[in-house]
């Protein structure tokens, strides 16, 4: 079929939709390298102006770090640029296999399989492992790209309440007569910033003969007291029988993904994953690069444990001018407004004095749900922080939400 | 149980937090209440209870968006259903 006048116009109208229907996304311009400040062209045409970046997945400030950039170099120069294969016919270097490794003493699991990205991990791991006789149980707030890979699965599927323990225990007994049981969550769920409890689901794992599964890419580098993640801090080491997660956020942000866990499971991967089997190797430069990571996050907690710090702070600010925050101890910290349109408003005035965040409402949170999520890196100094408060603070004035519960900003600004 | 009474029973059950409500026609995944995902053990529970079996082409978003939907459908399935 042509592409017709007729075939144009039906797609321009369905964006047309999206535009009217408030949902339509832009992309802004950054004429600098990821950090903390950086020069934004927004709206498209205008001169880039200098902002503080409280958005970004960069929770370790490793994106640009000198040391990550450097190592990026020296394996552009020894290893190459591109490797033009899959990983099994000729795509797999000796530093693809010790970033594997490091991965897997990081995690302490028994082997990782590398992706392009966790939404390939996770498009692969579900239909590799399990079929038509077992059944995958979803927290329903897990990340889209566990959705679509459990969409991509011939198991049955099942969800249960967002992180409602006897919800879980319900579905474990209904599920007794599939082959097998997998429990899939998110470790730290990206909208609202709060931590699965993973003891208590490692717990009704064991008990109802269970496997785990559990997409850390929100965590790892950065929770628990080592860094290791979501099964660090609730003290599950070990008992997580696959980790997804993602070298595009703390881990030095460029791009690429894994599986970690049993042995077994990640071998499955290699054998039948298709987006392993069937996608280009990560490239060299940045495996180099990630390699870098693991051995800084290895070496010392102090970048984690400056977030820690920085988030605490963060949040007690936030609190204290008045605001309605998402409860929680993780870097991501949303700041609840409701109203769609409140959200979208604030976003333009905070950026208008150089704080850029963005509003989230409907689909991507739900509806009456609408907020700010504000995100800490170990690379926002005080000063940083002290900037964005203050800004945060005047606009918050400005549309007389400090101290005002949800039921008052629901009242001033409907949802 | 009228279906009514025992669909929104169920949906508030496996979906709902406890302050809030549906009735007959409230927008249930056009809405945001159930997302389409979720919306799988809301099928196998009519399934069940009714002994029907819904063919995924009938199994749209659309179809099960307000209770009084739900019912219809399973008044297609099984016309006796009460």
């Amino acid at each position: 079929m042509a592409y017709s006048e007729k075939v144009r116009s039906a797609y321009k109208e369905l964006i047309d939709g999206i535009r009217n229907d408030g949902l339509f996304k832009e992309e802004r311009y950054i004429h600098s390298e990821q950090g903390i400040e950086i020069k934004v062209e927004f709206p498209a045409g205008s001169e880039p102006r200098d902002v503080l970046n409280f958005c970004a997945n960069n929770y370790l400030g490793l994106s640009s770090h000198p040391d990550v950039v450097k190592a990026a170099h020296e394996g552009l120069d020894t290893r190459g640029y591109g490797m033009s294969s899959v990983r099994f016919i000729c795509g797999t270097q000796d530093i693809h296999r010790e970033l594997e490794e490091k991965l897997t003493a990081f995690l302490e699991t028994e082997d990782t399989v590398l992706f392009a990205s966790c939404l390939d991990a996770n498009a692969g791991l579900f239909e590799a492992v399990l079929s038509a006789d077992d059944v995958m149980i979803a927290d329903r707030l897990v990340h889209a790209s566990v959705v679509d890979g459990m969409r991509l699965c011939p198991a049955k599927h099942d969800t249960f309440k967002h992180s409602n323990m006897e919800h879980l225990e319900k579905k474990l007994q209904e599920h007794q007569d599939a082959r097998y049981r997998m429990i899939i969550t998110d470790g730290v769920f990206s909208m609202d910033g709060d931590m699965a409890k993973l003891d208590v689901i490692c717990d009704l794992a064991d008990k109802y003969d269970a496997m785990v599964v559990v997409d850390d890419s929100h965590a790892t580098g950065f929770i628990g007291k080592r860094g290791k993640g979501t099964h660090e801090h609730c003290g599950v080491l070990g008992r997580v029988d696959a980790i997804t997660t993602t070298l595009g956020k703390a881990l030095g942000g460029a791009s690429g993904g894994c599986v970690s866990g049993r042995s077994e499971l990640v071998e499955m991967c290699r054998q039948r994953a298709r987006p392993y089997l069937f996608s280009n190797t990560m490239a060299p430069v940045v495996v180099a690069a990630a390699n870098k990571v693991l051995d800084i996050i290895t070496a010392t907690t102090e970048r984690r444990d400056k977030l820690e710090a920085s988030t605490k702070y963060w949040r007690e600010g936030l609190e204290s001018a008045g605001f309605d925050l998402k409860a929680g101890d993780t870097p991501i910290v949303p700041v609840m407004l409701y109203n769609a349109k409140l959200a979208q408003d604030m976003a333009r005035d905070l950026f208008d004095e150089g704080i850029y965040v963005i509003g989230f409402f409907f689909p991507v949170v739900a509806k009456g749900q609408a907020r700010i999520r504000t995100q800490i890196s170990a690379a926002h100094e005080k000063e940083h922080l002290d900037k964005a408060l203050e800004a945060f603070t005047k606009i918050g004035a400005k549309y007389d939400i400090l101290g005002k519960s949800k039921d008052d900003i629901i009242a001033k600004y409907g949802l | 149980m009228a279906m009514q009474d025992l669909i929104i029973e169920y949906i508030k059950d496996e979906y709902l937090e406890e302050d809030d409500e549906v009735g007959l026609d409230t927008p249930l995944i056009s809405s945001g209440i159930v997302d389409s995902f979720s919306m799988v053990s809301l099928k196998t529970f009519l399934e069940n209870k009714y002994n029907i079996s819904i063919p995924d082409e009938k199994a749209a978003p659309e179809a099960f968006d307000t209770v009084r939907k739900i019912i219809d459908l399973v008044h297609e399935f099984n016309p006796d259903a009460e």
